[in-house]
């Protein structure tokens, strides 16, 4: 899932508090920022950017009631109609007694399902290899990378970002997908494979 | 915004030393980019032995039969299942810091939440040995699972607390799990960031899952963690309730209480804060992480035992009462001949019980003790005898003697292979914690990147009000507003 060469212009900053006025003036001026990495969640950072919200909570309450639904429906099957039990004498239909397994299942599913979920939506999975633009975005730095088009002066980007306090700025093509590889392999994207 | 979050100027740091955000990744990452020390070599073989000695002790009671254990006519749950218990219990506390603590947005979780979350899988995958090991013919233990077969087909009991068990500790292993990996990814990528090695390159790489940090993702992963906090907080509580099911829902005296859920849900938190004690006490030392896991952690973690001991010591205090004051002979008969009375067979395993787990607690409501490490650590331990104690008193002081006086059996000792396995699963536990310890990052780095500008020393101290006034504008202004 190659999403073509871009041409970035990235800068990097050691302080979110430089960071948010950065984001709200790059945001001002016009200019498309591809995304901000940082090194843990920086709370309204995503509000800045003007993402919107998540809803892979409504995912987790679909695959929650999916689970409630299987337990219940299942149990009922069994213990009414495919092999009614006698179990001391007590009714077939025994809800409360399903009550913890219904539970369980509501549980089960509704956790394995949104990790799952949320991993397809970020591409996260082992063997996915990702283009960083700076490998201390992991440690202490926030990089904020700008998508340019033909219309922008990255010249005049650059000056722009260290006006608004960034530390390091510099200008990168980079795959903005995800290609199969390892990161000790020097990336090998899918366009460069024979038939692509 | 995690920096303008207003924290009040009273509480204690949470971050000790002068930090900055590659301090932390530094001072969390750099053991798992050295040699072990000779220390993690003599724990990690010690470890190694055991679990060799408990799988030989498992590889006999499964050639020779059951008959390898001291079971016997009425004590048909020993060892085993006081084991199993004990082991569920140690698990839970992890779960409380990693969800509970979470949604009461309570900071000092960040410091130990890693650890102890491992804690929690670990003990689980000891617990889950001992119920498959006691089915005997081990090789049918798929049987516990609603799968078509060819015997009808005949489908498992739904409305047995055994089988509730079977899907409780699967579910709270899996979910754990989950949690675990999923808070553990970002950290990862820190790893396979700074990795020297082509071959720890790839590793973490794979394990990284190709992490990359994006603002979008941290949004979702902020999501995934609140929603799988929120489904492992009723997740915990009911995964002790339904092992309390087990005896609560049966008509032996001694078991058939109503009590039993909540009294087992406080006791397993208590058990496992004191084993997280244990093990907090000791990496924060060898792994020099004394700046991350402070004496006030320890502090608030005495609190929990000192709550969930007293939780504990009433409903010890309840269920004798009621056995009293419900005048069923054979239910009194059970709690003041088989447990209260000293000089019954058992009776000084009661006291023992009472002694760890009521009277030994009460030492940490002055806060000197409570800040003291050799006695927390001392304390821990003793907690956790007194834990196991409480299980094994409940299961077999209230099977040893049964209806029938003449099946009352003779006095119960474990045999050699009972006392394996069970520390086969110490060997078990602490090989993979030793492995935890060296392989993984053993505090959450992320999440204390996240607090460090709130809570850490240094920039605790430097916050003047001046300043707390601008971060508050800052915060309407900047975040408030932006959406």
């Amino acid at each position: 899932m190659a999403g073509g060469i871009k041409k970035f212009v990235v800068g990097c900053f050691d302080d979110e508090k430089v960071l948010f006025p950065a984001v709200k003036q790059v945001r001002k001026a016009g200019y498309k920022i591809h995304d901000v990495y940082t090194p843990f969640p920086v709370h309204g950072l995503d509000h800045a950017m003007g993402l919107r919200e998540t809803s892979l909570h409504t995912a987790g309450f679909i695959y929650a009631i999916t689970g409630t639904t299987t337990a219940l429906s299942f149990m009922s099957w069994v213990f009414t109609k495919d092999w009614p039990l006698n179990i001391g004498g007590k009714p077939h239909f025994a809800l409360p007694a399903w009550i913890p397994i219904t539970f369980e299942l509501t549980v089960l599913f509704s956790a394995v399902g949104m990790v799952l979920t949320f991993c397809y939506l970020c591409q996260l999975s082992p063997f996915v290899k990702k283009h960083h633009f700076h490998a201390r975005a992991t440690d202490d730095l926030f990089v904020m990378a700008i998508e340019c088009t033909d219309k922008t002066n990255d010249a005049e980007l650059q000056q722009f970002l260290e006006k608004n306090g960034a530390k390091e700025i510099n200008v990168q093509h980079a795959e903005t997908g995800w290609w199969i590889g390892r990161y000790d392999r020097e990336q090998k994207l899918y366009r460069e494979e024979k038939g692509y | 915004m995690s920096l303008l979050k207003y924290e009040s100027q009273i509480r204690e740091p949470l971050v000790g030393g002068n930090k900055d955000y590659h301090q932390v990744t530094e001072d969390i990452i750099s053991p798992i980019e050295t040699k072990p020390t000779r220390l993690w070599y003599i724990g990690f073989y010690i470890s190694v032995a055991l679990l060799l000695f408990g799988a030989y002790s498992v590889y006999r009671e499964v050639t020779y039969g059951i008959g390898q254990w001291n079971l016997n006519k009425t004590i048909g749950w020993g060892w085993d299942i006081t084991n199993f218990v004990w082991w569920v219990g140690i698990g839970h506390a992890g779960t409380l810091i990693s969800a509970i603590l979470l949604l009461f947005r309570q900071g000092w979780r960040t410091g130990v939440n890693r650890a102890a979350e491992a804690m929690t899988i670990f003990a689980v995958m000891c617990a889950g040995q001992f119920p498959i090991w006691h089915m005997g013919r081990v090789w049918m233990a798929f049987f516990v699972l609603p799968y078509p077969n060819s015997r009808g087909p005949l489908w498992v009991n739904f409305n047995s607390p055994l089988l509730w068990d079977v899907f409780a500790i699967s579910t709270y292993f899996t979910v754990s799990l989950l949690f675990w990996y999923s808070g553990l990814i970002p950290d990862l990528a820190t790893v396979r960031d700074r990795a020297k090695t082509k071959l720890r390159k790839m590793l973490y790489g794979v394990a990284a899952f190709g992490w990359t940090g994006s603002t979008k993702h941290w949004q979702r992963h902020e999501s995934l963690s609140l929603v799988l906090a929120g489904l492992s907080t009723p997740l915990v509580l009911s995964v002790h309730t339904i092992v309390s099911f087990d005896f609560a829902t049966s008509v032996v005296p001694g078991w058939h209480t109503t009590i039993f859920p909540p009294y087992f849900v406080a006791g397993a938190i208590f058990s496992g804060f004191a084993m997280v004690q244990t093990l907090l006490i000791v990496v924060r030392k060898v792994m020099n992480l004394e700046d991350y896991i402070t004496i006030g952690h320890i502090e608030a973690m005495n609190k929990v035992i000192v709550l969930t001991g007293s939780i504990v010591g009433c409903a010890y205090l309840t269920e004798l009462f009621i056995a009293w004051y419900g005048q069923n002979p054979y239910e009194w008969y059970a709690f003041s001949q088989n447990r209260a009375n000293i000089f019954s067979p058992y009776g000084w395993s009661y006291w023992l019980m009472m002694f760890c787990n009521v009277i030994s607690p009460q030492l940490f409501w002055s806060s000197k003790l409570r800040r003291n490490i050799t006695v927390t650590f001392f304390m821990s331990i003793v907690v956790n005898i007194g834990m196991w104690y409480e299980r094994f008193v409940i299961i077999v002081t209230s099977i040893y003697r049964d209806f029938l006086p003449s099946s009352w059996s003779t006095y119960y000792t474990p045999t050699i292979w009972e006392i394996g396995f069970y520390l086969g699963t110490f060997g078990l536990f602490f090989t993979c914690f030793f492995l935890f310890a060296k392989y993984f990052p053993v505090i959450a780095v992320a999440e204390i990147k996240s607090i460090l500008k709130t809570s850490g020393e240094n920039y605790k101290a430097k916050m003047t009000d001046i300043e707390k006034a601008d971060a508050e504008k800052f915060y309407v202004e900047e975040v408030e507003h932006a959406h």
